[in-house]
């Protein structure tokens, strides 16, 4: 519940890697759906004694309204304050004291959250999601209390430079498409969501029918599936939610904004619109940020294996010594997303002289193919990063639920195989297709004088 | 000569990490070298350190080791910093050096076939440095920048200043890592080589290897590539390092406070304040550490965030965040509270914290309580242990603070055995609502 996902924004959360093909010899993934239309996905890893369960909702940002931003994110938040059979607090308690533990967060695409317990204990995370997936109370009092939770929160987030600009970018970059909002939402939407508002939005996103539930670890597999059955069979299915009809139109001009605040350094990000997660360009859009960035880490918390300072962008504008920082970054979603630029002007030097580099460099990948080296270097990167996500059953729970909320959880399983057939050719073009001018937003941060005194 | 240190045998043959999986080796020069199998996924992890820190830097020179373990890696009498991130990153590995407050720590990680690759490239890298005056500067120009960037920043700012009031400058431990915009300038080519040459040496360095790969392998591979380590930097000039042992490492002492110090950065631009409050808690070796540990659990971790979660940040909605941390390790590190609240509620937020440090002191924590932490602390080993990294920085610390190749075995029994009132000895022993430091940054005028 500490997390909101940006698909945008952040290497960490990109979606790439890997297949099992080549590292796993079989899937190995039971799959199946119950009469009220919770999917199952279950897959025996025996590794450690240890299952990793999680719970994935078909509902984020992307789903909310104007005057309504921030309501996925914070329904989350309520999911922690209790059930009639969890009441407040027992949650965390629970999974604490059986040497578990568990997240929640949310993303423009979906909402998630899991439960990571000694391999005996799945049953305490199995219940927990079961029972909060129907019964979780909203009180009052706790939605006020939690009001004060989440705007704090965002002030958080405020007080970051790239937080800021990031935010008139998204809202720059999509004037149809709920993709235009902050996951964390608009400060004035929050003052004024109701209980009943969010109420509303459980009641009609959180059902099996718009659930999958994935669980990896040292389980039994046929026990487990019983269990399943037992605890979830019984919720209602209720009725499908409303479908997002919001289609962003296509950009025709470049978009451009300077956020002047008090600062220390210069910062820009950039954004081009991309197809969605299932477009075929999917696989030659990942190619493309590995070869300007590095493959980027599949682990979910705890070390991640840098691949970006041999890359192009990083060589180009950090080897210069025109920015301190220097990356971009792809997140496959469910509309229409973002390839998304960014760096951090090194002192002394300008915004304008980073943003040209940039540019040429966009303008090289266009104009010439990436070399075979390149190429092979970007797959086995994709390889190493897989091998090290396989050391934990939660990444791996993790893999197979991202990749089921945007396109399909076989994706995992074949991700090398489909990194593998993406040519130069392809790489060329969906560069020249999409990193265009026209298609383009951009955002500078500039710093005012800080108003900063010790007392 | 190499030679192995036989693992104990009659441990516990069901644990999954114990003196009958650690295997142990010395290499020529004494570099302690530990190797844990784990066949589970295709990949290894190498972590290792030696004995040079922040706590090495000159008071006028602050941020030297991490300026120094930066630059290492930024080429070699061999390779350039390019030809480093090529030969890696083209397979998906991955050599760090990364300067810590009293060891260097080092290391790295590559799927099991580029085993070799990674151990060539980290020895290189160890061995010789060349200091290539044009990435000096990059480096310090880095450090520069995000020294900048940090002044724009509540919460980093605010753990910044709370180290240095809670311990001073004069205290190594007050002094910032990585220095400050006033030293790092300053910090020349030279005096990296010097730091170098006097702490960058085998004596008391230990490496862990965790992966897919065989112990006596891992051994010939390390023997090979750091056995004939002994003197130090070519590249940096064929300097050959002065014989014996590194210069003593020594922690002056540190004393509690006997009075409250507060100290206030008005940044009127920002939306949120940010507050660091505490005191000084013990060592990791401190025979009360793991009731200080259960007890800053229970103060700020537990469940959501401890009592200050359920009090600060639930009960009243005053922050977002606000939880407690103990970073005893080698010295004492400070025992602490953090919280980022709204400006209107950083008063009332700083007395319900001062409220749950004295009531850790004035009562037994509850039965319900030591058993959830005890529970949560045995029952959450096997998670930490799932990954080669985990494993890997497990049996360093282990190996660092002399715990035993059978500390996971024994460590159920250690958490278990602390009672109700050893906690609130040790909370009585180390915090105080009386005398600590507070930092508070952001949009807050105060009194």
């Amino acid at each position: 519940m500490f997390n909101r996902i940006h698909p945008t924004q952040g290497r960490h959360t990109a979606l790439p890697p890997p297949s099992g093909r080549l590292v796993l010899t079989d899937n190995n993934v039971l799959e199946f759906q119950l009469e009220n239309g919770l999917k199952v996905l279950l897959k025996p890893v025996r590794s450690a004694p240890v299952a990793s369960n999680w719970i994935w909702y078909r509902v984020g940002s992307r789903n909310e309204l104007p005057g309504k931003t921030g309501i996925s994110h914070w329904v989350e938040h309520m999911m922690f304050k209790g059930t009639a059979a969890f009441p407040k607090g027992s949650i965390m308690r629970l999974v604490n004291k059986n040497g578990g533990m568990l997240n929640g967060f949310t993303s423009f695409d979906y909402t998630a959250y899991f439960e990571t317990l000694p391999a005996d204990r799945l049953d305490l995370g199995l219940r927990i999601e079961a029972d909060r997936m129907a019964n979780s109370v909203f009180d009052p009092e706790e939605v006020e209390s939690e009001r004060t939770v989440i705007i704090s929160e965002r002030e958080g987030s405020e007080n970051s430079p790239n937080f800021l600009l990031r935010e008139e970018l998204m809202s720059l970059a999509f004037r149809a498409h709920p993709y235009g909002h902050q996951v964390i939402g608009w400060k004035e939407d929050l003052r004024q969501i109701t209980r009943e508002d969010l109420w509303t939005h459980y009641k009609t996103y959180y059902g099996p029918h718009n659930a999958v539930l994935v669980i990896v670890g040292d389980i039994d597999v046929e026990a487990v599936r019983a269990r399943v059955e037992e605890l979830f069979a019984p919720i209602p299915a209720g009725s499908p939610p409303p479908p997002v009809l919001a289609i962003e139109p296509a950009q025709t001009g470049e978009r451009r904004v300077v956020v002047r605040q008090p600062g220390t350094a210069q910062y820009l990000q950039a954004a081009f619109h991309v197809p969605d997660a299932r477009h075929p360009d999917n696989f030659p859009l990942m190619v493309l940020d590995a070869v300007l960035a590095g493959a980027s880490p599949m682990t979910f918390g705890g070390g991640s294996t840098p691949t970006h300072r041999s890359a192009r962008l990083y060589k180009a504008l950090v080897e210069t010594e025109l920015a301190t920082r220097a990356g971009c970054g792809y997140t496959p979603s469910i509309d229409p997303g973002l390839f998304h630029f960014y760096a951090t002007v090194r002192e002394g030097r300008s915004l304008e002289e980073v943003e040209r580099a940039l540019w040429d460099e966009v303008k090289r990948i266009q104009d010439e193919p990436v070399s075979e080296e390149e190429l092979a270097k970007a797959q086995k990167q994709a390889r190493a990063q897989f091998a090290y996500a396989l050391e934990s059953v939660t990444n791996q729970a993790l893999w197979l639920g991202l990749m089921e909320m945007v396109d399909s959880y076989t994706r995992f399983h074949s991700f090398l195989d489909d990194l593998s057939i993406v040519t130069a050719a392809d790489v060329q073009r969906v560069a020249q297709t999409y990193l265009v001018e026209t298609n383009r937003t951009v955002g500078w941060f500039v710093p005012t004088e800080m108003t900063s005194a010790p007392r | 000569m190499m030679s192995e240190q036989g693992s104990t045998p009659g441990g516990d043959l069901t644990a999954p990490i114990g003196p009958h999986t650690i295997r142990r080796f010395t290499l020529s020069n004494g570099i302690k070298l530990i190797v844990q199998e784990n066949h589970t996924s295709p990949s290894v992890v190498v972590r290792g350190h030696l004995w040079a820190g922040a706590i090495n830097d000159p008071t006028e020179q602050a941020g030297l080791a991490r300026f120094t373990a930066s630059a290492v890696r930024r080429g070699t009498t061999t390779r350039t910093f390019q030809e480093i991130n090529e030969i890696t990153e083209s397979v998906g590995a991955n050599v760090f050096v990364s300067g810590g407050r009293h060891l260097t720590g080092f290391g790295g990680k590559s799927l099991a076939e580029d085993f070799g690759l990674l151990v060539d490239v980290l020895s290189d890298v160890l061995l010789n440095p060349a200091f290539p005056p044009k990435e000096v500067d990059k480096v310090r120009g880095q450090i520069i920048t995000s020294l900048k960037e940090l002044e724009n920043d509540t919460r980093g700012l605010a753990h910044r200043e709370f180290r240095q009031l809670l311990y001073t400058k004069e205290h190594p431990y007050g002094r910032p890592g990585d220095g400050t915009l006033e030293s790092v300038p300053g910090i020349k080519r030279d005096d990296l080589v010097r730091f170098y040459q006097t702490y960058y040496r085998p004596e008391g360095a230990a490496i862990v290897v965790v992966g897919d790969v065989e112990a006596e392998a891992v051994r010939d591979a390390l023997e090979q590539a750091l056995g004939g380590w002994s003197r130090a930097c070519p590249g940096a000039g064929g300097t050959v390092q002065p014989a014996g042992a590194p210069p003593p490492f020594k922690i002056p002492e540190v004393r509690p406070l006997t009075e409250r110090r507060r100290y206030v950065r008005t940044m009127t631009n920002k939306t949120q304040a940010d507050i660091a409050l505490g005191t000084i808690g013990p060592a990791r070796t401190a025979e009360d550490y793991y009731a200080a540990r259960l007890g800053d659990l229970i103060l700020g971790h537990l469940g959501l965030m401890g009592r200050l979660g359920e009090n600060v940040r639930d009960k009243q909605g005053l922050a977002y965040y606000s939880y407690s941390s103990l970073e005893g390790g080698l010295g004492r590190g400070p025992w602490s509270v953090y919280a980022g609240v709204n400006p209107a509620n950083v008063d009332r937020a700083i007395e319900s914290i001062l409220v749950e440090i004295a009531r850790l002191r004035d009562e037994p924590v509850t039965d319900q309580e030591l058993e959830d932490g005890q529970d949560y602390l045995t029952g959450v080993l096997p998670l930490r242990l799932e990954t080669n990294e985990g494993i890997a920085g497990t049996l360093l610390d282990m190996d660092l603070y002399q715990l035993g190749d059978d500390y996971i075995i024994r460590y159920p029994e250690l958490i278990r055995s602390v009672t109700k009132e050893q906690i609130q000895a040790a909370a009585q022993k180390y915090l105080d609502p009386e005398h600590y430091a507070l930092v508070i940054v952001g949009p807050y005028e105060g009194d």
